[in-house]
């Protein structure tokens, strides 16, 4: 169980998560500091790890619409923040499986900051609320990837086998 | 049940007879383009062989291209130093399809490819880029990706599990009034489906208003189909891109190109009459918050940008230029042209384009993606609005949250540069007509 440390609204794009004046930073252990940096307030706890490992972003649709910046998913990694949001967008929610962020697809949640929430089964819970809201899959062709424990390691996996050949 | 465009390429790059939307396939690449992201990419292509004592082997080097645009010249040590160790891998590996700083050879992604002949229909393209979509105009599958994904096609020279994306068919039809183009339908077409209403779709383009336009304007319709959610936008290849590949890109090779069956399987159709379309504007902070231009008319905007992979090939110069020419841009406003690459430079100097930009008053920049993402020149102050051909108006996007962006056609960027404040480009010429 985890607070919510942060509640957006609908298409929440990559410039707002990691602003596109920092995108020369790309490394995963350098992108964090700049995670929601037009969000001051946010910022600055999340530097001052003053927000736990595990907390909750709760979004509207389309969470992660416009850039394919990996940044925008090792920024929020960087933290282990868990985005729940009504929708991602396609790109988001490949670099975000990808790179073993993770993702919440529930249509209906509803939460506000300060909220504790709790992902059950296919099911996110908003205990403060006593809601209960379903978790639609990833899509399919993703899933493979999660069990991999991430693109890096399939791939490594793939090159490794196609090298014993 | 016949075919889309996006189901046969993919059975193609799969070695299947056939796929149908929803099958998981690993189709070969047959591009895979960054651009100075792939300073990351090559990051984490490192990070795939770590511990596993190979040497990383990119699976085909002639088949990757590299295209420095985001910011050219290098704004900071830390980007020429990236830009430095991209170069020093691409000679490395051997990669020729390589696009440096250069004023005949440079310019933007998602008009290089184009230009140079490196996309062919029925290809499947990948790029670290969203709006890789661009390519979809030549009757390719072309999408973005993230950069550790294609760290993974470098060493694979497939793409893993991709899903095959459902299509959503567009049809236009209808004669473009004056002053009304490709970006317009654009503008229109996202504010219709809404910027999540093609996620995880594709947009394929029929009708006799996409079999007139010209590959410059399908480049703008792909482009933007992102903006809208899409996987990517598809134009079937037809005699114009043909045309276009053998003509303008010299391509000599055997051409393939891929059309949809008749009875092919849409989730959804979508038509636009074009012939009603009037000048469409994005207004902040979404590219889906779209209004014919009347309801905006009148605003004060300090910088007018025209370029970016959407809107800076000749054809948006050629009107932009003749609206300004012998005119001059409004004072207090700032107006910056970007062509979209050194051939385009080139062209349209020879046109004079550029002597009238400058003579009304613009400032022509290097080819790039200039201010369009924030991250190198044209910064906007607090409070100020911009209207740009570019493609995105996301709170933040040209580099201060503090400011407004307007999306447009060089048509109105062009009309509104004139006057300081978003303008009709029907009003601004007398008669309408160019």
């Amino acid at each position: 169980m985890s607070h919510v440390v942060l509640t957006l609204g609908d298409d929440v794009s990559t410039d707002v998560i990691y602003p596109g004046r920092y995108m020369a930073t790309v490394l995963p252990t350098e992108t964090p500091q700049f995670a929601f940096a037009d969000l001051a307030e946010l910022n600055a706890k999340l530097k001052a790890k003053q927000v736990p490992p595990g907390s909750f972003v709760v979004a509207g649709k389309n969470f992660g619409c416009g850039s394919s910046r990996e940044q925008a998913v090792s920024t929020l990694k960087g933290y282990d923040l868990i985005v729940v949001a009504k929708g991602f967008a396609r790109i988001f929610t490949q670099n975000a499986v990808n790179l073993g962020l993770d993702i919440v697809e529930a249509p209906a949640v509803v939460a506000s900051e300060g909220d504790e929430l709790e992902i059950q089964g296919d099911e996110v819970i908003n205990v403060t609320q006593g809601k209960r809201f379903p978790i639609v899959p990833l899509p399919l062709a993703r899933q493979a990837l999660i069990a991999a424990g991430g693109l890096i390691a399939y791939t490594r996996k793939r090159v490794m086998e196609k090298a014993a050949k | 049940m016949g075919k889309t465009v996006v189901e046969k390429i993919l059975a193609r790059a799969s070695g299947r007879s056939a796929v149908s939307a929803g099958d998981v396939v690993e189709p070969a690449v047959d591009l895979a383009m960054s651009h100075e992201n792939a300073a990351l990419v090559i990051n984490q292509f490192h990070e795939i062989y770590k511990g596993t004592g190979l040497e990383p082997r990119i699976w085909d080097p002639s088949r990757i291209a590299i295209v420095f645009d985001h910011r050219v010249p290098a704004e900071s040590p830390k980007t020429a130093t990236n830009q430095k160790k991209v170069r020093e891998f691409v000679a490395q590996h051997g990669i020729a399809k390589f696009h440096d700083i250069r004023g005949d050879l440079g310019g933007i992604c998602h008009q290089i490819l184009p230009e140079n002949g490196y996309v062919r229909p029925g290809a499947v393209v990948l790029g670290t880029d969203s709006h890789t979509t661009s390519h979809g105009a030549l009757g390719a599958f072309a999408f973005g990706i993230g950069a550790t994904e294609m760290a993974s096609v470098w060493a694979l020279g497939t793409a893993l599990n991709v899903e095959v994306p459902a299509t959503i068919k567009v049809v236009v039809s209808g004669l473009l009034p004056p002053m009304v183009g490709p970006k317009d339908v654009i503008l229109h077409l996202v504010g219709l489906l809404t910027a999540e209403g093609a996620n995880f779709r594709v947009l394929e383009f029929h009708g006799d208003t996409i079999r007139a336009m010209n590959t410059s304007g399908r480049l703008v319709l792909c482009n933007m189909s992102v903006e809208a959610g899409a996987t990517a936008g598809i134009v079937p290849a037809d005699e114009e891109t043909l045309r276009y590949l053998r003509v303008e890109a010299r391509v000599e090779d055997a051409l393939t190109p891929v059309t949809p069956d008749a009875d092919a399987a849409y989730v959804r159709t979508v038509t636009i009459d074009a012939s009603n379309l009037e000048p469409q504007v994005a207004c902040p902070h979404t590219v889906d918050n779209v209004k014919p231009i009347g309801a905006v008319a009148g605003t004060r905007v300090h910088q007018i940008v025209i370029g970016s992979c959407t809107n800076g090939r000749l054809d948006d110069l050629a009107v932009a230029a003749r609206i300004l020419k012998g005119k001059k841009v409004a004072p207090g406003v700032r107006m910056l042209v970007f062509p979209a690459s050194g051939r385009i430079y080139a062209q349209a100097l020879l046109k004079g384009y550029l002597g009238d930009f400058v003579q009304a008053g613009a400032v022509v920049m290097n080819p790039g993606c200039g201010p369009c993402l924030g991250v190198h020149e044209g910064a906007l102050g607090d409070g100020e609005t911009a209207l740009s051909t570019t493609n995105r108006n996301f709170k933040g996007r040209m580099g201060n949250p503090a400011s407004d962006v307007y999306l447009c056609s060089p048509a109105v960027a062009a009309a509104s540069a004139l006057t300081g404040t978003i303008t009709d480009p029907r009003s601004a010429v007398p008669g309408g007509a160019l």
